[in-house]
Parts: structure tokens; C-alpha cells; sequence
């Protein structure tokens, strides 16, 4: 008499009933996701035209039809550009040191500590701190520069934890066997640690350029506003694409609105279009699709 | 070309604990000399000494002499890197550069530390290949990935880019726990051959390899629980293994303890 | 056989000093530390330029910086954060509450009711939820959000108006609620990918214990996986916490931006300091600028007090599982 005894009905239910609000809870996260790209393209690509983008705001007045963000894509593109170069050499020196140099150092201990604090400084935060810097303290102009310092704060975290963890994930015995070749350390490094781990850290790098892109709140403090086109990241207010989305929401016509969701739909579009570039370059050597 | 290694009076620690002691040793030239011993006892740590291997890993340091034909690898002036340029060494696990093909793993060595025409290159890469009894299985494909070959054909590869920098010194650190038998054999064949161009030193756990390949052999034992490693015996491998002079020698070849 | 390759260095056989080869493992040391101190230095400014920006507005503020409940820094010079931070805590803790079981659910469902080959591209799915800027959340909330919340706030309003959180005279979208809402949609996608590396990381050993005693799903979950992933999904929420706490343009757009404190949610009123900042940042005076200055040294102490906490919630939790990174 040993059937296989059946789960009692309370246990079989309570099993059930876990189960369908995990789905629920997926299903209830899903759809903001879908309602917001949904309403972005819907709604952007009604002013998503060539007008719109490589025509600035310039002479638009506030009820008028028209206008472009051809400013605010070049802003953006120019000062995530400089965030990139101040903060991917330095981030990427910085988990160096940490990985390799820095084992166990109080120094070590110290940096990998702040740079988890670093990561969570909300992004306004480092705005103000180039405002009070680099604007107020230093005495110097807003401009495309000021923008990308601020963002080269929320940038650097990012990359030093990612690089990290992937300079970590090099075997040591391919330091060894380049050490017993007669390979000094520094040479190891550049030669050997860098080219193994190389796609992880581009992975990283493109998620935290793709970060850093959509951000507005460092902008509005540091490059100010324009409508006219400045190219010269030095000198002078810069627009970026999130500020002008910014902008033109806060506006209350419907052509403002309309000019909003084309500039958030280019916005994604870019975002987007770096996440899947860092997804892709991750896939490609990834040990999923075997060595 | 191989040259003569003395070692006297050597201890190395790993921060404040002490792995091994007082190790003096006198090594000849176109030799093989196997060290065995129990796990733990210090061998591996010993071979890393000699070419200042086991500085690399932090805190760890190194008191004594060891002289490769007269010279003090570890005087204050002689740098680490130079010192692994003349002494090789062959790890447990194969670890070929994943990023790189087989032609660029056994050129790594000459490319990572200066300029040397292609010529050139070509040349040592293939005489360093044929050294390693690997040049006929891989001269079709120079180009694809050292990390596609078998375990035994990428050890012989890791020794290949070992002797390409032309060293006076071969050091293995078990280079055959993590083959199959047939290539550990051709492995071991490799070391007969290789014996007439370089000094080899090799750590084993396998006690009958230490017997089939090496002239002389140290038998490594702790010197008490939570006491450094040292050499308990050397002399030649057909003497420890036939006729030692110490009984724990005798103990450990015979399989009574470790 | 060739000719060795290192009779070149010279005559002796070992380098006697800094070869042509290691001439550059200085410089690039010394470059790499100096990245790693650049960054402390970084931090170290962050509070100094602050501090030192704030004072004068501070000296100059005719309220208390505390408890004043305005903030007329360019007219009257007065203000004080008391209502500000008090919008800050209420709306990140609404969006907490909001998103953490459903966060847990999510990194449940993927770790362990999603098919294993789903589960990657599912993981990718809530990391593009955290991919999309949030200019374009405030966008989408200030939009479509606001009017659609009229609604439910009003039945909220009617038929639970008596819990004081949902009462009020006057309901309407821009409000607490819906701010709350986009800010705990906005921190999901991070509570949920930390907690499911956490689900991910329970012992086998434990799962299979439960399971080898006949244990639903469900209980293998109860009694395996929640306790285990605890800390971590306490200290991913205290991480999603001080994200909510310092989103700025999303609550910006939406917020109405009023002075005062209220517990009531559904009437149009609510501000937070990021909000404040971003909003008045325009039109702001010298002594303007510095009180906003002042509010983002708050706001950044505070974030950086959630934040050392989720931290030490991690480390302690990795000392005593074991698990070294």
C-alpha cells in the first residue's frame, strides 16, 4: 500500500497562488516598459523628420510650429564625447590599479570605498558640484565642457566597478606565464590583461556612455540653455537632448509637446542603439557561444 | 649553453610564515632534477625562488643566494625580469594567451619585450615548435587559437614559448597533473630531448616520472607540523629510489606515509 | 641554433639596471595610483565646493535652514529644506513600498519560474527598463500619468478617504501618488536585477534539502530562497531608495511644487529637493544659487548615509556566506 500520496489541496493552492502573482508582478513591470515606448514612438514620429533633425530652435517662437534639435543631438554627442575621454582613461586606470597594483592596500580599500559611494550620488549632485566648482568657484562659463565634467562624475563609478570585474576575471595564470617570459608587470598589463579582458570593458564602458546620455539633471546646471547651435563644447551654453526634452515639455503648447516626443524618441533611439552595441560586443565572445 | 645553479642558505616566506628553510643545493648543467615530496611541502614555492617567481605574489620575499653561473640572481642590482628571461618555466595547467594564436603565443616572449624582424621571428617561432615535437600537428594552422588545441598539445605549446626566448633554464612545475597518459608520455619524451640544450628542473608528484626522467633527485619534506619545508635527501635518482640514505625517504617512496 | 637573443642587452647576461623593456613600469604605476587618488580628490571636492558655495547663502538666510517651511531665497531670503526633504523621504519611500514586492517577484519569475533560456533575455528586458532615460519617464508621466491618475485618485479619495493618507478636499494628478508611481517604476529594474543575482546565488544544496522533502515550489522559496537573499534584497532596496531619493527631471516635470507639509497623497502638492533644484535653478539669484547649493549638500549626505548602508548590508552579508567576489 504505498501509492504515491497526492500534495494536500492547501499546499497545491498556496503553491498556485505564489506562482500567478510572480507572473503578475512580471506582467505589472512589463507594462510601463511597453506604455512608454509605445507612447514614444507613437507620439515622436509625428515631428521625427529631417526638419527636425538638422534644424535648431533658433528665430522659433513660442507658439510656432517647427523648429529641430540638431543642437541639442550635437551637444549631447559632443559632451558625452568629453565624458568619455576624461572618465574611461581614468576609470579604466583606476580598477588597474585597483586589480593589479593596490592588492590589499589600505590605499585599495579606500578607493574601491568611495567609488561605491561615488556610485550612488544622485546625478544633480554632481551638477551642482561643477556649478559650485568650475562655474561659481573658478569663475568660468557654462558650457559643453562643464556639462561633461558633470558627467564624467556619474561616469567614472561606473566604469571602474565594470572594468574591475573583469580585469578579476583574467586568470592569474596568464599573468604568470607572461612574468616567466621575462615580461615586465606594466607590459603584462598592456599586452597580455588588457586584450584578454577587452570586450567585458567595452561592454561596460558603452552601458555607462548609454548612462551618462540620458542624463539631465548635471546639464541643466552646467551647459545652461540655448536655441541656436553652438558647436564649440568650450565656449558658451550648449543645448543636450535631454534638456531639450526637458525644455520643450515644460512648454505648453502641443507643437512644444510634439518637439518633446521627437526629441525623446531620438533620445531612446541612441540610448538604445549603445545598449544593444554593448550587448553585442558582450554576446560575441561571450563563454556562452563556447571559446 | 646550460649553466650551473647554487643555492645556498635559501628561505622563503609567505608574509610572516615561513615556507621553506635553509635549502642549499648544487644543480649541473644538461641535468634534469626532479623534486618530490608530499603536498604543501614547499617544492613548488622552492622552484618559484629560482627565478623569482615567488616575489610576485604579495608579501612574499626571499632570504639567501641562488647563483646561475656565478651570478647572484637575487643581488640588489639584478632585476626580476632578466632573471626570468634566462630561467623558463612550464606551468601545472596549460596557460596558453587566449587572444592569441599559436604563432603569437610562441612569439610572445621575443614580441612582448622588444622588436625582432619577421624573419627572425619566423625562424625561432618554428625552431622552438619543432623543440616542442609540436611543429608537424599545428605548421597548418600557425593562425587559429592556441586555445583550440588539446591539453596536452597546448603544454607542449606553453614550452615551446618557454624555450623561444632561448633560456639557460627550464623550470616545470608538474607540468603533467593535468594530462592523460599518452601526453604525459610525449611530454616526458620532449624533457629527454630538451635535456641536451637546457638545465631542467622539474616538481612532480608522480613518483614514477621522477624515476624515468630525472638524473638526480630531492626528496622535500616539512620539517614538523607547522615547520618549513626542506630538502630531507639529494642524490642521484637511482640512489634515493633504490637505496636511500634517510629513513623518511624511504617511507615516502615506499608509499607509507604522504 | 641562433645566436641567443639577449647577447644583445650586452655582455653580462643578467641586466644590471632599467632595461629599454621596464623603463615604463614607473610612469605606469605611478600613473594608475594617480588615477585611484584623483578619484578620492574627487570626492573630497565634491563636499568641499559644497560647503564652501553654501555658506554665504546660509549666512545670509533670514529663516532657520531647518525649519522654515518656504523657500524664497531670491525675494525674501528665507528658506528652510524642512518641506523639501520631507517631500524627498515621503516620495521615495511611497515608490519603495510600491516596488519592492514587485521587484521580488520579478527576480523570483527569473530566477525561478521562467524557463533557463528565457531567463537571460527577460533579465535584458528589465535591464532596458533601466535603460531608458529619465527625462523620458517625466515625459511619459507628465503626459499620459498625470490625467490618467485623475481618476483612481478620486475613487481612492471617495471611497478610502477616510485613512488620512488618501483624503483631501482636492484630488488631482499631479500629486505625491503619481510622482511616487514613476519614481518606483524607475527603481524597479534595479531592485530586481540585484535581488535576482542574490536568488541566483542560493547554495543548491539548500534548494535541493527542501526539495528532497517534498517541498512545493513555493516552500522550496519560503524556506530556502527568501532567507537566504534577505540582506540582499534589504540593501538593494536601500540602494533603489537613495536612487528615488535623488531623481531629479522626472519628479521636476511632475511635482507641483508647493511648500508644505501633508500626508495627503492625492492632493495636487509635493516637492522634492532634486525637484527644487532643477526647477528653480533659472530664475535663481546669487544667494539663490547657493541655497540650492546647500539643499544638494543635504540631499547628497543623505543619499550618501542610504547608500554606506546598503553597502555595509553587502559586505557583512559576503563575510559571513562566504562568498568572496
Amino acid at each position: 500500500m504505498t501509492a504515491i500520496q497526492r500534495i494536500s489541496a492547501g499546499r497545491r493552492f498556496k503553491d498556485r497562488f505564489v506562482q500567478s502573482l510572480v507572473y503578475l508582478s512580471f506582467a505589472i513591470a512589463v507594462v510601463p516598459l511597453v506604455a512608454v515606448l509605445w507612447m514614444v514612438i507613437k507620439n515622436g514620429l509625428a515631428r521625427f523628420d529631417m526638419e527636425f533633425l538638422t534644424h535648431s530652435m533658433r528665430n522659433i517662437g513660442a507658439k510656432d510650429a517647427g523648429g529641430g534639435a540638431y543642437h541639442a543631438i550635437l551637444g549631447t554627442l559632443e559632451q558625452v564625447l568629453l565624458a568619455s575621454l576624461i572618465s574611461i582613461p581614468i576609470g579604466l586606470l583606476t580598477a588597474i590599479y585597483l586589480v593589479e597594483y593596490g592588492e590589499g592596500t589600505r590605499l585599495s580599500r579606500a578607493i574601491s570605498f568611495f567609488v561605491d559611494v561615488m556610485t550612488g550620488i544622485p546625478s544633480v549632485v554632481s551638477g551642482l558640484f561643477i556649478l559650485a566648482f568650475w562655474i561659481l568657484a573658478l569663475g568660468l562659463p557654462f558650457s559643453g565642457l562643464a556639462g561633461a565634467l558633470a558627467l564624467s562624475i556619474l561616469m567614472m563609478p561606473t566604469v571602474v566597478r565594470s572594468a574591475e570585474e573583469m580585469l578579476r576575471l583574467v586568470p592569474n595564470d596568464l599573468r604568470e606565464a607572461s612574468y616567466a617570459l621575462g615580461v615586465p608587470k606594466w607590459r603584462t598589463i598592456t599586452r597580455i590583461v588588457l586584450p584578454t579582458s577587452f570586450t567585458g570593458i567595452v561592454t561596460g564602458v558603452m552601458l555607462a556612455i548609454a548612462r551618462v546620455a540620458g542624463e539631465t539633471a548635471p546639464l541643466l546646471l552646467t551647459v545652461f540653455f540655448t536655441d541656436s547651435i553652438n558647436s564649440d563644447p568650450f565656449n558658451g551654453p550648449q543645448m543636450g537632448l535631454p534638456l531639450y526634452v526637458f525644455d520643450q515639455a515644460a512648454r505648453p503648447t502641443d507643437t512644444a509637446i510634439d518637439r518633446a516626443w521627437a526629441g525623446a524618441l531620438t533620445l531612446i533611439l541612441i540610448v538604445m542603439l549603445l545598449n544593444l552595441v554593448a550587448r553585442l560586443i558582450g554576446w560575441w565572445r561571450s563563454p556562452a557561444r563556447g571559446r | 649553453m646550460s649553466q650551473q645553479i647554487q643555492v645556498s642558505g635559501l628561505d622563503a616566506y609567505y608574509g610572516k610564515h615561513k615556507a621553506i628553510e635553509d635549502i642549499s643545493m648544487t644543480i649541473e648543467p644538461q641535468s634534469i632534477t626532479a623534486f618530490i615530496g608530499p603536498s604543501g611541502c614547499g617544492k613548488s614555492t622552492f622552484l618559484r625562488t629560482l627565478n623569482r617567481m615567488h616575489e610576485v605574489i604579495p608579501g612574499a620575499r626571499v632570504e639567501g643566494k641562488v647563483m646561475l653561473d656565478g651570478e647572484d640572481l637575487y643581488a640588489a642590482d639584478v632585476e626580476p625580469v632578466s632573471v626570468r628571461r634566462m630561467i623558463g618555466m612550464v606551468f601545472q595547467r596549460p596557460n596558453p594567451f587566449p587572444t592569441m594564436s599559436i604563432y603569437e603565443n610562441v612569439a610572445a616572449g621575443l614580441r612582448l619585450n622588444g622588436r625582432h624582424p619577421k624573419s627572425t621571428v619566423d625562424g625561432i617561432v618554428e625552431e622552438s615548435l619543432k623543440g616542442a615535437n609540436l611543429w608537424n600537428e599545428v605548421k597548418d594552422r600557425l593562425n587559429r587559437p592556441g586555445a583550440g588545441l588539446s591539453g596536452g598539445q597546448q603544454q607542449r605549446l606553453c614550452i615551446a614559448r618557454a624555450i623561444a626566448v632561448k633560456p639557460e633554464v627550464l623550470l616545470m612545475d608538474e607540468p603533467c597533473s593535468a594530462l592523460d597518459p599518452i601526453s604525459t608520455l610525449a611530454i616526458e619524451d620532449l624533457m629527454a630531448e630538451l635535456k641536451s640544450r637546457f638545465t631542467i628542473i622539474i616538481v612532480t608528484h608522480n613518483m614514477q616520472q621522477a624515476a624515468r626522467v630525472s638524473d638526480r633527485t630531492a626528496f622535500f619534506n616539512l620539517a614538523g607540523q607547522g615547520q618549513p619545508g626542506r630538502v630531507i635527501e639529494m642524490d642521484d635518482t637511482s640512489r634515493i629510489f633504490t637505496n636511500p640514505a634517510q629513513q623518511a625517504t624511504e617511507d615516502y617512496i615506499t608509499g607509507r606515509f604522504g | 641554433m641562433a645566436t641567443p637573443v639577449r647577447t644583445r642587452d650586452g655582455g653580462s647576461a643578467l641586466s644590471r639596471s632599467a632595461s629599454r623593456r621596464s623603463r615604463g613600469e614607473v610612469p605606469f604605476r605611478y600613473a594608475s595610483t594617480g588615477a585611484g587618488i584623483l578619484l578620492l580628490a574627487i570626492m573630497a571636492a565634491i563636499a568641499v565646493f559644497l560647503v564652501v558655495e553654501a555658506i554665504p547663502a546660509l549666512q545670509a538666510n533670514e529663516g532657520n535652514f531647518f525649519t522654515t517651511l518656504t523657500w524664497e531665497p531670491n525675494s525674501s531670503q528665507s528658506f528652510g529644506i524642512a518641506a523639501l526633504a520631507f517631500g524627498t523621504l515621503i516620495s521615495a519611500t511611497l515608490a519603495l513600498i510600491m516596488a519592492v514586492p514587485v521587484a521580488v517577484g520579478v527576480a523570483l519569475f527569473i530566477s525561478h519560474y521562467a524557463p533557463r533560456r528565457m531567463a537571460g533575455i527577460l533579465g535584458y528586458v528589465i535591464d532596458l527598463l533601466a535603460a531608458v532615460p529619465s527625462v523620458v519617464y517625466g515625459l511619459w508621466g507628465v503626459i499620459f500619468l498625470v490625467p490618467f491618475m485623475q481618476g483612481p485618485s478620486e475613487f481612492l479619495n471617495e471611497y478610502l478617504g477616510f485613512i488620512p493618507l488618501f483624503g483631501g478636499d482636492v484630488v488631482a494628478g499631479r500629486s505625491m501618488l503619481t510622482a511616487s508611481i514613476v519614481l518606483a517604476v524607475m527603481i524597479l529594474p534595479i531592485i530586481a536585477a540585484i535581488s535576482r543575482e542574490v536568488f541566483l546565488q542560493v547554495p543548491r544544496m539548500h534548494e535541493e534539502a527542501a526539495l528532497a522533502l517534498g517541498a512545493t515550489r513555493w516552500e522550496v522559496i519560503k524556506t530556502a530562497v527568501l532567507p537566504f537573499g534577505r540582506p540582499g534584497v534589504i540593501s538593494a532596496s536601500m540602494l533603489g531608495l537613495g536612487r528615488a531619493m535623488g531623481e531629479t527631471i522626472a519628479v521636476a516635470l511632475i511635482f507641483p511644487a508647493t511648500f508644505g507639509i501633508s500626508l495627503e497623497i492625492l492632493t495636487p502638492q509635493g516637492n522634492s529637493i532634486a525637484a527644487n533644484i532643477a526647477n528653480g535653478f533659472g530664475e535663481a539669484t546669487p544667494v539663490g544659487r547657493g541655497a540650492l547649493i546647500a539643499s544638494g549638500l543635504v540631499l547628497f549626505v543623505i543619499t550618501l548615509l542610504v547608500n554606506m548602508g546598503a553597502r555595509m548590508i553587502i559586505a557583512r552579508r559576503k563575510e559571513y556566506s562566504g562568498a568572496a567576489a
